[in-house]
């Protein structure tokens, strides 16, 4: 018990980054694939927080009322996060974008069917 | 709260495979709309407010607005 | 056959995770560099949200790392998707009462919530990217109550534009203040009020701005062209 609940955050965001992982990969549609490299960003941004994480702390803002020795948890994985949550949604559009330009030309969305990416 | 807590992260992952399993491409969307959410509840009970209100404002609105659009503009189903 | 090598792969590396992840000891102290923002932060730079203070006073220059690829993300969307090749033949449909009434009444609290979350970046959890991703979902449920007469696209390439320049103006005279670029020159002012921290409230403000406009920009582009 002691076990799992060291470790559970640490298998919820190692899963969903191989369950991206496997739709990258395996999937035929784009818009699978797409889906998978989503996970994937979702799955790195809970890792790394909680990498971060200090148990019995609490959340990094100093409000009214709130002593300057109070002890926090570790800020600089979440600015890291903020950064990069907002940089996958403007990846995620161009790719949605390239994928309808695609559809438009090949008139399928099955890479296995395309056949102009063959040498 | 342990229990609570893997009860949410388990929920995570079966939503994530469901995603892959679905052949309709607006389930599988929405499916990755609750992934969001739930990534998002993750992030609160961590003790990271702001990374949890910009993954519920970014993750679970515009992402989820842009993939319905695509879908719409290609294929529903996947063959 | 494929699906099995794909198989085989990640089950290698859900090992290789493992490995690594079993050594790390979950919720132990870590990081020294995290110890001297958090008991320097709030007196350095007068913000009492240190994530705040970390995205955009002491590490200012990943920011403009970041807008500047959210901006290459926003012109290539509107370069890639051409024009179409048939006229717009389908007529749109237009939304039901509930939908027009509904978003009539809510986008003006959306948009007054967003520039709330904006504002008071450096005091609550919220900021630049917060509030600008609510402000583009207002415009979002414009466009979904209104289909076929986008909100105007000029504007918004003009005030992500002007933002962007802002950003960059705001870092230019730190650096004709003498305090190297991106750099605090205006006063502390009090903790915990709004006219305070310096630069920091200006840049989020401008950050804000331009990450609305371009989430905006990149929703009704995908909407638009047929």
């Amino acid at each position: 018990m002691e076990q799992v609940a060291n470790y559970m955050y640490y298998a919820g965001g190692g899963g969903l980054i191989l369950i991206g992982l496997y739709m990258v990969l395996a999937k035929t549609n784009l818009v699978k694939i797409i889906l998978g490299l989503s996970f994937l960003d979702t799955g790195i941004h809970v890792l790394l927080v909680a990498i971060g994480y200090v148990r019995g702390r609490t959340a990094p803002i100093f409000s009214e009322g709130i002593a300057d020795t109070t002890a926090v948890v570790d800020p600089v994985p979440q600015a890291l996060v903020l950064t990069a949550i907002v940089i996958g949604v403007g990846v995620l559009g161009l790719a949605l974008a390239l994928a309808i330009q695609v559809y438009r030309h090949y008139g399928t969305l099955d890479v296995a069917k395309m056949k102009g990416l063959k040498w | 709260m342990i229990i609570i807590e893997a009860i949410l992260i388990l929920f995570m992952l079966v939503a994530a495979v469901a995603t892959s399993l679905f052949r309709d491409l607006i389930s599988a969307v929405v499916t990755c709309a609750a992934v969001s959410l739930l990534a998002s509840l993750l992030f609160y009970l961590l003790d990271a407010p702001d990374v949890a209100m910009a993954e519920a404002a970014i993750g679970a609105g515009l992402t989820t607005a842009m993939f319905v659009v695509a879908v719409r503009k290609t294929k529903r189903h996947e063959e | 056959m494929r699906k099995a090598v794909a198989l085989l792969l990640v089950l290698v590396v859900g090992a290789g995770f493992y490995v690594v992840l079993a050594n790390i000891p979950f919720g132990v102290d870590k990081a020294d560099v995290a110890n001297h923002y958090v008991r320097n932060g709030a007196r350095e730079t007068g913000a009492v949200n240190i994530v705040t203070a970390i995205v955009v006073a002491y590490r200012g220059f990943d920011t403009l790392g970041e807008v500047t690829v959210l901006f290459i993300a926003a012109v290539g969307v509107g370069a890639v998707l051409l024009p179409a090749s048939r006229p717009a033949a389908e007529e749109k449909t237009e939304a039901s009462l509930i939908v027009r009434t509904g978003s009539r009444v809510l986008f003006p609290f959306i948009i007054l919530l967003g520039a709330y979350i904006l504002v008071h970046g450096h005091l609550t959890p919220g900021g630049g990217f917060q509030g600008g991703a609510v402000i583009a979902s207002g415009f979002l449920l414009l466009y979904l109550a209104w289909p076929g007469q986008g909100a105007a696209r000029k504007a918004f390439s003009a005030v992500e534009s002007l933002s962007g320049l802002a950003f960059v103006a705001v870092g230019i005279l730190g650096i004709v203040y003498g305090v190297g670029f991106l750099g605090n020159f205006l006063p502390l002012g009090v903790r915990n009020e709004l006219l305070s921290a310096g630069v920091i409230p200006i840049i989020y403000v401008a950050i804000g701005l331009k990450v609305g406009a371009e989430l905006a920009g990149v929703v009704g582009h995908l909407m638009e062209r047929p």
